[in-house]
């Protein structure tokens, strides 16, 4: 169960061993995680500007730098998704060019979920894998079953039992197996490390984990071509596990070494939830040490008490002069609420943590106003509807008889005002 | 007293394929200083060159992740199940 290429092999982080390529997340000889590295010399001279304009509109134009076996023909336009200026949202918390990486609108199932998934299931189809499956806080569940039926592999899925019942839904409703699980999404994750070991099935964030991750740095690229080809001044990334904020640094880096883009200063900032914030905590006291958490929060995506890449993460936002921030369950509201005010753009609660990380960033003078900032919006709003539940008390508002005056009469009941709006005619 | 400790495949090669031991050990410390003993193998797998156990092993006590229970000073309990597994990523990013 292997397969030779010379763009890309995995490797051991600490001891620096290769191992080609196989289904195999740690180093056998230290137990490091393994990742990814390229010949970047190799696609030197393919991996432009030019050639990747001329490629699809998906993730799929940065394959020579994704570990995409050679031969495979992908299906489905992932990724790509759109960068928007947020002038609103800026002028509120004091930022003048800040953007918004939107994978809210990521196809096919709304999260930047789907751009990993796409790569590990490619490789668990080279690797001959029959049946995936994942540990999931719900948008990693929701992306598995939906890639999986359409390329016809069988799914099973395992999710802590206290998910919110859409994400149940939005896996259930592929058709894929899925198991709750009596636990935390920490009990999950170990228990699928011990089926790993046991079934021959591919899971895509365990044995196929280093591909699996570098889906992430298609992040990288999109945002760096999407402001013309530039780096911008600083990144917010939500973290979990504490993977994605590091793969955008290294989209980062190998643009840089490739010539495509200017070699500047890129400050990366971590947003977590106060009520599960290890490696904001970690990066906060100045350490790589990541003290687990018991998760207590209502970002249950980013809801990872013991993340593996966390001193990785931790190290690395410090090396590069950034910060890490978390914030409050009331804050996270909030920060959905203000993004969907201001951008009309409706995020998860993973995004409320991005979207109030960012204003504290600002206001505490961490980010200058005029820097290019970019904060990254990993998942959408509908999937999280229980989270506001509190915040509106008018979805059981009473309804209004069907005529003029009592509509004229309601408006400003709602209001609070005894103006109508009611223009004269003709007036 | 007597604990039952399992280990992921990963760490079986330097066990003769054993998944699972039973350990005397009193505790975490203890435990490392009998899988010096009886998998001296093993044993240089999961510490570092100071000794230290690596950063990316944790250990479970039953479902418990053994630094929720007060780590190396936990006083195992007869019957405890102790699992040693790699820490492997996850989540949504």
């Amino acid at each position: 169960m292997n397969y030779s290429c010379n763009r890309y092999e995995l490797k051991c982080n600490e001891c620096g061993k290769r191992y080609g390529n196989q289904p195999l997340s740690a180093c056998p000889d230290c137990i490091a995680p393994l990742e990814i590295v390229y010949d970047l010399e190799a696609v030197r001279g393919i991996f432009t500007r030019e050639n990747i304009a001329a490629g699809p509109a998906s993730i799929w134009r940065y394959s020579a730098l994704l570990p995409i076996p050679d031969g495979f023909q992908p299906d489905l336009p992932v990724g790509f998704t759109p960068l928007v200026r947020a002038k609103n949202l800026g002028k509120r918390i004091g930022a003048n060019n800040l953007y918004i990486k939107n994978d809210a609108v990521c196809f096919p199932t709304l999260s930047f979920k789907d751009r990993v998934v796409s790569v590990a299931l490619a490789n668990a189809q080279k690797f001959g894998f029959t049946t995936v499956g994942c540990s999931s806080t719900g948008n990693l569940a929701n992306s598995v079953a939906a890639q999986a039926a359409r390329l016809g592999i069988k799914a099973t899925i395992l999710v802590p039992a206290d998910l919110e019942p859409a994400k149940i839904l939005n896996t259930l409703v592929y058709g894929a197996r899925l198991v709750r699980i009596d636990g935390n999404y920490d009990h999950v994750n170990r228990l699928c490390t011990l089926i790993a070991d046991e079934y021959s099935w591919g899971f895509v964030n365990v044995n196929l984990r280093p591909y699996y991750a570098e889906g992430s740095k298609s992040v990288g690229y999109e945002i760096a071509e999407q402001l013309g080809w530039k780096l911008p001044d600083n990144v917010v990334v939500p973290m979990a596990g504490g993977s994605l904020i590091r793969k955008i640094r290294k989209a980062f880096r190998e643009l840089v070494y490739l010539g495509l883009v200017e070699d500047k200063p890129v400050r990366f900032f971590g947003a977590q939830a106060t009520g599960c914030s290890p490696i904001s905590t970690a990066v906060k006291e100045g350490t790589e040490d990541i003290v687990p958490q018991r998760p207590n929060t209502i970002a249950r995506s980013l809801a990872i008490g013991n993340p593996a890449d966390g001193p990785a993460a931790a190290k690395m936002i410090r090396e590069d002069g950034g910060w890490a921030e978390d914030v409050s369950d009331v804050e996270i509201v909030s920060g959905i609420q203000e993004l969907a005010e201001t951008e009309g753009i409706f995020t998860e609660t993973a995004g409320g943590v991005t979207t109030a990380v960012t204003a504290r960033l600002y206001a505490q003078g961490r980010i200058s106003p005029d820097q290019i900032t970019v904060t990254c919006i990993t998942g959408n709003g509908l999937k999280t509807t229980d989270a506001l539940a509190a915040s509106y008390q008018h979805i059981d508002a009473r309804a209004v008889r069907p005529r003029l005056a009592d509509f004229d009469a309601y408006l400003k009941e709602l209001d609070g005002t005894t103006e109508s709006e009611l223009a004269a005619v003709g007036a | 007293m007597s604990v039952k400790v399992f280990l992921p495949a990963a760490f079986t090669r330097h066990t003769d394929g054993r998944k699972n031991f039973d350990s005397a050990a009193a505790n975490l410390p203890g435990l490392l200083a009998d899988i010096d003993q009886s998998f001296p193998a093993l044993s240089t797998q999961i510490k570092d060159e100071n000794g230290k156990l690596r950063r990316f092993i944790n250990i479970y006590i039953n479902d418990e992740d053994i630094r929720f229970l007060g780590g190396e000073t936990y006083a195992f309990q007869d019957g405890d199940e102790i699992m040693l597994i790699p820490s492997i990523a996850g989540g949504c990013c």
